[in-house]
């Protein structure tokens, strides 16, 4: 049981951590999930004792780490992969973390066989690939049987095979009763191994619900519906007849519409009564990559622009209407493509728009993700390729 | 904050008992610990066989010469030859010193190495003893050899036994000590480089500064350079009175004034390593 109470970290001006609470819980396999810089690591860093929080406090099983009785015991670790002195081999790595916490030598070999490094045992871990290394970390971690685990994007630089090891175990780990606390930036890894997850986002808790929960309260389900092509006017009919039975209606750039708050049977329905043949009516979920996205994506630090190449492209050709051109004046909205999210879902949804308490220092609160702000410049010029 | 209470996971067995039996971690596991750190890394072997060379070269060498120059040492003993060794070697222990500790903040040990222990000044205290012993072991023997080759080849006077036992223990306690001080260092700095850098400016830039302080004003300073810099301490171990002028440390005095530094620098950097994020 892990258990963080207003916990919030500063580095000068910069705020890593800012009021996080939560409870990790044994028996599951919790997720930790933020994009790149979200202050994950920190927080580990935090629950470990080795970084002392600015304010707010951490504990694991009622003890702050550092006064934790037989420590390493209770608690293992792997923060980060590399963090090994690289001239030392693997077995005498262990051995001196063994030796350090008291726990007799074989366990060496035992967890040696456990991650699958007995052969390269007495070989020097600067030689060892990401996915060595991992394994190294994971091993270290696992020594002391402890009833607690952290471990810091474990999957990194695992081959298919590794991923899924890693996946089964943190499984098998928590389903003996123990508490396994799992940092990733991927969802779509999480979503296989967690159970419960932990949303942050510039080191603010975005989200902490079961796996479950969050799917359905941060997805959309839509309906795509698809007119006969070349009859631009019922597709305009259409949406016209949608948004007056309280539908939004999107418009995709093969010409396809993107209908919420409707089921599917009333759009059936709707386009019959208003005359218009249907060519395609599917449902359509968002995935849990898609909900994430849309619930981080006002926190996310290190954005990637298009490289445009603009002053090497030929200039485009006048009176040649491009892809994705509006079809006519009551056209719907544009469904944005490149990074699209879908709409938030009627009714309340308190994760769709988070809305944290503005830190002092903590940079512009995360701005609400409307569709209609989601179209990007970026999605422009794709469509006017 | 505001998430719903997640409903309660069906009953799991609260918490896990491992079958390996629990016993409290105590200084003696820290000290297997470090001496397998230390005996299992290759710096190790190359500062510490560099520094039995240069002390085996160097003694022997300067012995022969000596030997070849004839009694012109009559009134003291060869002991005092083992110096010309015993200086460059304090380079390969101030370079042991610092990478015990700097190593494992440079490669990210340290954080791996205090989440198995989160008593960090017993990690430290481990590291200072297993260090101290090491260095204290293998300077003693060779210093020993050094120095009986030295007198067997040099004819000079017979040494008395505060002498051997100043050229032997107080010589090896010496380097342990400035290699220890080199460790505080190295975790005040935290950085293998910078620290080694600051040792060996400690250890060469009084000295060097005092050679060029002409002026009559600075005449004091120059001489508290000359008397105190690390090499002048060391050559006042050898010897029963202060060798440089009337006043000054001599013999036992240099181990203490450098055990009273090392443990300055050792208690900052107990009291820094227990205050800082690793």
């Amino acid at each position: 049981m892990i258990e963080a109470v207003g916990l919030t970290k500063r580095y000068g001006a910069k705020t890593a951590v800012y009021n996080l609470s939560f409870q990790v819980r044994p028996g599951v396999v919790t997720g930790f999930l933020g994009p790149n810089g979200s202050g994950k690591s920190t927080t580990m860093r935090m629950i470990l004792g080795l970084d002392t929080p600015t304010s707010g406090h951490v504990t694991i099983g009622g003890h702050p780490f550092r006064r934790l009785p037989n420590a390493p015991r209770q608690v293992g670790a792997l923060l980060d992969a590399k963090a090994v002195h690289g001239g030392r081999s693997a077995r005498n790595h262990l051995l001196s973390l063994a030796q350090l916490a008291g726990i007799p030598a074989r366990r060496v070999d035992e967890v040696l066989g456990v991650v699958g490094l007995q052969d390269v045992a007495k070989r020097r871990s600067k030689g060892f690939s990401l996915g060595m290394g991992q394994r190294l970390g994971i091993a270290a971690a696992l020594l002391g049987d402890p009833q607690v685990l952290l471990f810091d994007e474990p999957v990194n630089g695992l081959d298919p095979e590794g991923i899924l090891w890693v996946r089964n175990l943190m499984k098998k780990l928590a389903s003996e009763g123990r508490t396994v606390f799992v940092s990733s930036h991927l969802m779509s890894e999480m979503a296989l191994t967690a159970d419960h997850l932990i949303v942050i986002g510039r080191g603010q808790l975005l989200s902490d619900m079961p796996v479950k929960q969050f799917i359905s309260a941060n997805s959309a389900d839509f309906a795509r519906v698809r007119t006969p092509e070349g009859e631009p006017a019922l597709r305009d009919k259409l949406s016209g007849v949608l948004v007056e039975a309280g539908g939004r209606v999107l418009s995709e750039p093969d010409g396809a519409l993107r209908v919420t708050g409707l089921p599917l049977p009333r759009i059936s329905d709707l386009a019959h009564g208003a005359d218009v043949r249907l060519w395609e009516l599917s449902p359509h979920q968002a995935s849990l990559e898609e909900a994430y996205m849309r619930l981080t994506q006002g926190a996310v630090d290190y954005r990637s622009t298009d490289d445009k190449l603009a002053h090497l492209q030929a200039p485009p050709q006048p009176g040649q209407p491009g892809y994705g051109m509006p079809p006519g004046p009551s056209a719907p909205a544009d469904a944005p493509q490149q990074g699209w999210y879908a709409p938030p879902p009627p009714g309340q949804n308190p994760y769709a728009a988070p809305q944290p308490p503005a830190a002092p220092a903590a940079p512009a609160p995360a701005a609400a993700p409307r569709p209609s702000l989601q179209k990007k410049p970026s999605d422009t010029t794709e469509d006017a390729r | 904050m505001t998430a719903p209470t997640p409903t309660p996971t069906p009953a799991p067995p609260y918490g896990y008992v491992s079958p390996i039996p629990v016993r409290r971690a105590h200084l003696g596991d820290a000290l297997a610990s470090e001496w397998t750190k230390i005996r299992s890394v290759r710096s190790t072997v190359w500062t510490l066989g560099t520094m039995v060379l240069l002390m085996l070269v160097i003694g022997l060498g300067v012995g022969a010469v000596a030997a070849s120059e004839g009694g012109g040492m009559s009134e003291d003993s060869a002991l005092p030859l083992g110096f010309f060794g015993m200086l460059p070697a304090s380079i390969c222990v101030i370079t042991l010193g610092v990478l015990t500790i700097s190593s494992e903040y440079g490669t990210g040990m340290i954080r791996t190495t205090l989440t198995a222990c989160p008593s960090r000044s017993r990690v430290l205290t481990a590291k200072a003893i297993v260090f101290f012993l090491l260095v204290f072991t293998v300077t003693l023997v060779v210093a020993f050899g050094v120095a009986t080759a030295q007198v067997a080849m040099v004819d000079a006077a017979e040494p008395t036994g505060a002498e051997w036992a100043r050229a032997t223990v107080g010589a090896a306690g010496f380097m342990a000590l400035l290699g220890l001080l080199s460790m505080a260092v190295g975790a005040l700095v935290r950085h293998s480089a910078g620290a080694i850098t600051v040792m060996i400016g400690v250890l060469l830039l009084p000295l060097v500064a005092a050679l060029f302080m002409f002026s009559p004003a600075l005449k004091g300073l120059q001489e508290a350079l000359f008397t105190y810099s690390v090499p002048s301490q060391l050559i006042s171990l050898y010897s029963a009175r202060p060798p440089f002028g009337d006043s000054g440390p001599a013999g036992w005095e240099t181990l203490l004034i450098l055990a009273g530094a090392t443990a300055v620098g050792l208690g900052g950097a107990f009291a820094l390593l227990n205050k800082r994020d690793v």
